[in-house]
């Protein structure tokens, strides 16, 4: 298990990495943490004739809170968010989120960028990007910057509309400005650290009453790419979310999925996982959105 | 020999003690020397080309553009490998099943491998292998082993009369007569999956050719019996011309470290090319081509019983697909014979193994050599046995389990068990389990309608291993010695040396050979030396399989140093001028009982032995060490026409109670206590013990819930890597509790019995045991192993109008 | 197609060490063949066995996991660098031994890594922070428990030889209380009696 024959270039800045992407071509690939990557390279299945190394790019790990959102360098290491105690009180989804990323070993390597394009179906951050309508910036020297939105970057399972001369340089997080918002990240999975079966998050946020004034829901692992769900969740906004709405929010998703089958699971375990998940994680993200002011938790039916 | 010195374990001064292990301080300090670790200058190294076909005919492999590639040294095919050596034995009389290391002219698996690359580096090997082009003509396959046992079936060795290896009904009592006088019958059918023990280090071997002294170095991460003799064989060299290195640590094995294959290709090589080479096997290469996967079985299992739940007669037939070799593992449908009838009662039984090839990687010896799936079987039966009735499972094997002083008994296929107290261990358990706990946690657990179960089990290690299956399933074969050896030496500083002649894989032998000469010649284990001899210079031994070392390494050992004793003894008397009995030894010195004063040191005696011959007593050689082999306890045997012969000598026994809950709505399994009872008789370091018990549980988790070697129907092994091979991690085991109980065996040194086992026996019996408690309430089981968390949710899932539970929380 | 060489310099173990390596080389390949460190073992070479875990700038990693041209100029330490400076066993190395929390070895290195990078964070871990601190660590010996109580040993030890005014705070990330529940239920029973 070694990997094809390869050429490496430490990158000094973005510029340097970009300006080497575009003279390598398109069998050049950028490295970070690799954590992803660098198995599919010892297996053969990917082989870049470069590899262009951002680990050490200042520029591109960093994590920058801003009222209304929250900004993260491509390169940034899981571990620093996952430490990162502001974070974590200001999107609290990121660490619950981690909890589930591999192990410490490969979070400490591994980079939320990285996580981004590698695009398992089933991965968290790319589930996490797509719950809170997350940003993309990408930059190549070719054409310079632009923008995405993640649930238009990923176009299939590991598979992407990046271009091969592009770096993902920033993921923007929008912040939820409600005081009372609760956020939840469940999955399956059958070993602890393994890639999901199924996984979903929720975000909520209510208002004085409980009633829902915001919502998004995503579930990965149940189709090609993570999937945005907030067209469900719409049914909750103004309402003082029931069990019973939620539940039709979970069974309107599974109406709409056709998982992929695999060895360790079939599409019908699938669905049920997604409608279980989905419930889950709506019920826990209400509760504490609810705990936000020591009201009850929602009005259950 | 034979006879225990005592009862109590308190009576030792070392034995069964607390002691640091006496190898663990160079592994935790990275000074461990593994096969990998060793580099000769010079050394080339290989990378091999498998095939993508289950079943092809190699109509041409080229390797030109290979040969060109940077840093090749040479491409070897199965035709050139089979021109210069001699194809690798089988364990049954099958001799047209002809196994080389590299395919000859037709692959008979997905994976096995067609040629090898030599390169300067693995890389460059690996890069140089995807340039070899084979050109494969596809021939038809068989996957099902149901399927390959048909007479129509393709056969995956055209030459051989069918793909049976072995097929035999044996009948040991009057079965048909217990069947039709017996009020109740049961039949099931529960199949065990293809799993392994997947060691965390692959295998490996490093072999270097002295042309000048006809001699082959192996240095190999091995565990295995007759491996030096089986490699000279096949290399057509005689055996004094291979010298295994047994002084190499191994990176775990539990039965599957046989890498004959791997060693004969590597070794070939070295000859040819004269150069060391080396062969680290790639975890792809280990899964898929590695030969090491296991026993992959389907059972019916019919008991006849009273209205009491008392077995009168038993049946069992097994179909193991041993994939697409044989080798060894048709053997693994013959250990289970020794215990055919687990820890019970059953007067008589019909046995019905077949072994079965397909077109799948090849079977290798798994921990309990096929005694646990069996035991999986036999205790599936006693459960629907007391489900049927209405009867408690544990009231119904507490009918059945052979009582204190029944021993020894004769069990219908020939075999004495040696001791044991089945009841006491089983009330140890469930009182440390608090069983009436467990059962209002579950019905508490289920009256909020959460799925629940305990899980019980009562099974056998069968210990001490003689490989009685190979006369049994092979009338050609008439190996009826599995002897083991040490050599004790005390040299002239007064220091212990002691000599084993085989590799360690994880079990602490030179723990267990020091305690033991230590408890003989009363001296400080601490400072006892145990060394690995190399294949020229060892003493006969059959390598730490079936469970044996504790009873033979540690019998062997306790051998020699009982000679050393006698040899001290009889300096002593000579010196002192008073008959052996009238002396006391202790400590290392020796004395005269009646006046202690008059006494020979430890010093004193060595000087002797080693300068003053003319103080020797006349007739004893100079200097100090004596030898010992030891032929196992109770063997010797050839089988009885009808199948009757003892396996095993002792008999260790294992209690286990687990409860589980699974999670309704994702079919999540959740072990939420599991406590074992063991008795393996005199525990020699407890440590060593608990720690294989733990670990044998642990493996017996993988094998019920996690673990499968799951190949397509078209023959691809589809858990190949660790992502999809699935391991259990501490956050998959839980805690267990060990309570210990010893009933000595007395065909041992010490009253020890094995227990490398230990765990794995009786653990996936009793998980299975648990999750089908659980779903009884929905009158649902599952038969079939690993139970994965689908197959638990189809069983438990619920009306899908049902809202999803709760009392599951995300994380936070 | 030749491959160029390229030149790594890393401090293990507080030593400078320079090698020369292919790009494609992988660290753990690194340490065991050109600098001849095989205290680190291989098990699976795709990330997921833990055998190759080594401390890379303080933090536990897979050593599979990267190409030595990507650790140049950083700072490593291996299963040879945990003992004392005088060469005796390390508290933590002392508690494996003590609780016999290993038996081939081979997981060893890699879970003496995880273990030190738990303390190291966290000096009081309950059980479930410590089976998550080795999750990624696969040990196909022990079952795990022998392992678990060395590292609590291991704790309670340290936790001994501190004194009291210097102990530091538990300042464990949140994360650490925070992974969802593979196991629970654990009695703190006796492991045996």
């Amino acid at each position: 298990m070694k990997p094809a024959p390869f050429e490496y270039q430490r990158a000094q800045s973005i510029e340097h990495a970009l300006g080497l992407l575009a003279e390598y071509g398109p069998e050049a690939k950028l490295i970070a943490g690799g954590q992803s990557l660098t198995p599919m390279m010892a297996m053969r299945l990917v082989r870049p004739t470069w590899l262009i190394d951002i680990a050490g790019i200042d520029a591109l790990s960093h994590v920058t809170i801003m009222d209304h959102e929250v900004r993260v360098g491509g390169a940034t290491p899981q571990y620093v968010l996952e430490e990162h105690a502001e974070l974590g009180q200001c999107l609290p989804i990121i660490g619950q989120a981690l909890a589930w990323v591999g192990h410490i070993q490969t979070r400490n390597r591994g980079t939320i960028g990285g996580s981004m394009v590698h695009a398992d179906p089933s991965a968290e951050l790319p589930l996490v990007s797509v719950l809170l309508d997350a940003r993309l910036i990408l930059q190549s020297a070719r054409a310079g910057r632009r923008e995405l939105l993640a649930r238009e970057f990923f176009n299939g399972p590991m598979s992407t509309v990046i271009e091969p001369d592009e770096c993902l340089i920033e993921i923007v997080l929008p912040r939820w400005r409600a005081s009372r918002c609760g956020s939840a990240f469940d999955e399956v999975a059958i070993r602890h650290g393994d890639f999901a079966l199924v996984s979903a998050c929720a975000q909520m946020a209510l208002d004085a009453e409980g009633r829902c004034q915001q919502a998004a829901l995503a579930l990965g692992g149940a189709d090609n790419i993570p999937l945005d769900c907030s067209a469900e969740v719409t049914a909750l906004i103004g309402q003082l979310p029931t069990e019973d709405a939620i539940d039709g929010i979970a069974r309107s998703v599974v109406a709409r999925l056709s998982p992929p089958t695999d060895l360790h699971a079939s599409a019908d375990y699938r669905r049920a996982l997604a409608r279980t998940l989905c419930v889950r994680v709506l019920r826990s993200a209400l509760a504490r959105a609810g705990e936000r002011t020591g009201t009850p938790a929602g009005q259950m039916a | 020999m034979s006879a225990p010195d005592t009862n109590s374990p308190s009576a030792f001064l070392h034995i069964g003690k607390k002691r640091r292990t006496k190898e663990d301080p160079r592994f935790v300090t990275g000074r461990g020397r593994f096969a990998a670790d060793i580099a000769i200058p010079g050394m080339k190294h290989v990378a091999l080309v498998a095939s993508p076909y289950p079943s092809a005919r190699i109509v041409s492999i080229d390797a030109r553009q290979a040969l060109a590639s940077p840093g090749v040294v040479s491409v070897l095919t199965g035709a050139e490998l089979a021109r210069h050596t001699d194809f690798l034995p089988v364990g049954v009389d099958a001799p047209k099943v002809k196994r080389y290391p590299l395919a000859v002219d037709q692959v008979r698996y997905a994976g096995e491998w067609v040629a090898a690359v030599v390169a300067d580096s693995r890389a460059l090997a690996e890069d140089a292998a995807e340039l070899v082009e084979v050109e494969y003509d596809p021939l038809p396959y068989v996957i099902d082993p149901e399927q390959a046992v048909r007479a129509d079936a393709h056969r995956v060795h055209a030459d051989h009369s069918s793909n049976i290896l072995f097929h035999r009904k044996f009948v040991w009592g009057e079965v048909d007569a217990a069947f039709a006088a017996a009020p109740h019958h049961l039949e099931c059918r529960v199949r065990w999956g293809r799993s392994s023990t997947v060691p965390i280090e692959t295998f490996v071997v490093l072999a270097n050719w002295d042309a000048g002294a006809g001699l082959m170095d192996v240095w190999a991460s091995i565990q295995m019996p007759k491996y030096p003799d089986q490699l000279a064989r096949a290399l057509r060299l005689p055996g004094n011309a291979v010298r295994v290195h047994f002084d190499v640590d191994v990176g775990g094995s539990y039965g599957v470290k046989r890498g004959i294959k791997h060693t004969v290709l590597v070794a070939h090589l070295a000859r040819s090319l004269g150069v060391p080479v080396r062969l680290i096997e790639d975890r792809l290469e280990n899964m898929r081509g590695g030969d090491m996967q296991g026993p992959d079985r389907i059972f019916n299992v019919a008991l006849a019983y009273d209205d009491h739940g008392v077995v009168k007669g038993m049946r069992i037939r097994a179909l193991d697909d041993v994939g697409a070799h044989a080798g060894r593992s048709p053997l693994q449908l013959g250990k289970p014979v020794g215990a055919i009838i687990g820890p019970y009662r059953i007067p008589c039984v019909e046995y019905e193994p077949c072994s079965v090839m397909t077109n799948k990687t090849p079977q290798e010896a798994v921990r309990g050599f096929g005694q646990s799936p069996t035991n999986y079987a036999i205790e599936t039966a006693m459960d629907k046995m007391a489900r049927s009735l209405g009867l408690d499972r544990i009231e119904v094997r507490r009918r059945n389990l052979i009582g204190p002083h029944e021993f020894p008994y004769l069990i219908p296929s020939g075999t004495h068990y040696d001791s044991g107290d089945y009841a006491t261990v089983l009330d140890k358990a469930l009182t440390q389990a608090d069983y009436d706990d467990l059962v209002r946690r579950r019905d508490a657990a289920r009256a909020h309608g959460r799925l629940a179960g305990i899980g019980i089990s009562t099974c056998l290690e069968p210990s001490g291993g003689n490989s009685s299956f190979e006369v049994l399933f092979n009338p050609k074969n008439e190996t009826t010695t599995w002897m083991d050896s040490a050599l004790v030496r005390v040299d002239l500083s007064g220091s212990i040396t002691a000599v084993m002649n085989t590799s360690t894989s994880g079990q602490g032998h030179e723990t267990l050979v020091s305690t033991v000469v230590a408890e003989i010649l009363e001296r400080d284990p601490a400072n006892i030396r145990v060394i690995h001899a190399d294949s020229l210079n060892a003493l006969p031994s059959n390598s730490p399989v079936g469970s044996r070392m504790a009873i033979m390494l540690g019998g062997a050992a306790a051998g020699a140093a009982r000679r050393v004793r006698a040899n001290l003894l009889s300096i002593a008397s000579h010196n002192l001028g008073v008959p052996v009995e009238a002396l006391t030894y202790a400590e290392g010195s020796a004395w005269v009982t009646a006046e202690p004063d008059r006494r020979l040191t430890w010093d004193q005696l060595v000087e002797i032995a080693h300068r003053k011959f003319h103080q020797m007593p006349p007739g004893l050689e100079p200097g100090l060490q004596e030898k010992y082999v030891w032929e196992v306890p109770t063997g010797g045997g050839l089988p009885t026409a009808d199948g009757r012969i003892q396996m095993y000598p002792c008999h260790s026994f294992e209690a286990h109670v687990v409860y589980i809950e699974i999670d309704r709505d994702t079919g999540k399994p959740q072990i939420q206590r599991y406590v074992c009872g063991h008795d393996c008789g005199v525990m020699i370091t407890p440590d060593i013990v608990h720690g294989m018990t733990y670990g044998g549980i642990a493996h017996g988790i993988g094998a019920a819930l996690y673990e499968k070697f799951a190949f397509s129907e078209e023959g691809q092994l589809l858990a190949g890597t660790f992502m999809d091979y699935l391991i259990p991690s501490a956050l998959e085991v839980p805690s267990v509790s060990i309570t210990d109980h010893c009933t000595p065996s007395p065909l041992t040194t010490f009253g020890q019995k094995g227990s490398g086992e230990a765990g794995y026996l009786g653990g996936p019996a009793a998980i299975a045991s648990a999750i089908n408690d659980a779903l009884a309430p929905l009158a649902q089981s599952i038969d079939e192993l690993p139970m994965t968390h689908e197959a638990l949710w189809t069983r438990a899932r619920r009306d899908p109008l049902e809202p999803v539970q709760r009392g599951h929380a995300p994380s936070e | 197609m030749s491959e160029r060489s390229y030149c790594v310099t890393l401090t293990v173990n507080g030593l400078e060490r320079t090698g020369n390596c292919s790009a494609r080389t992988s660290l753990v390949d690194f340490l065991r063949e050109t600098l001849r460190l095989t205290g680190t073992h291989v098990g699976c070479e795709h990330g997921i066995c833990g055998a190759c875990s080594i401390m890379l700038d303080g933090r536990p990693v897979r050593s599979c996991l990267m190409f030595a041209v990507q650790a140049d100029g950083h700072s490593l330490t291996t299963v040879e660098g945990l003992s004392q400076p005088d060469g005796q066993m390390s508290i933590l190395q002392d508690s494996f031994c003590e609780t016999h929390g290993l038996q081939c070895g081979y997981c060893t290195p890699g879970m003496l890594i995880a273990a030190q990078a738990l303390l190291d964070r966290n000096p009081n871990p309950d059980e479930h922070t410590i089976r998550d601190a080795i999750g990624g660590n696969l040990c196909r010996c022990t079952g795990y428990q022998q392992i678990v109580d060395a590292i609590q040993l291991a704790a309670s030890r340290l936790a001994a030889d501190r004194p009291a005014a210097n102990q530091p705070a538990a300042n464990q990330p949140a994360r650490a209380q925070s992974a969802p529940a593979g196991t629970t239920g654990h009695d703190k029973a006796s492991h045996r009696s």
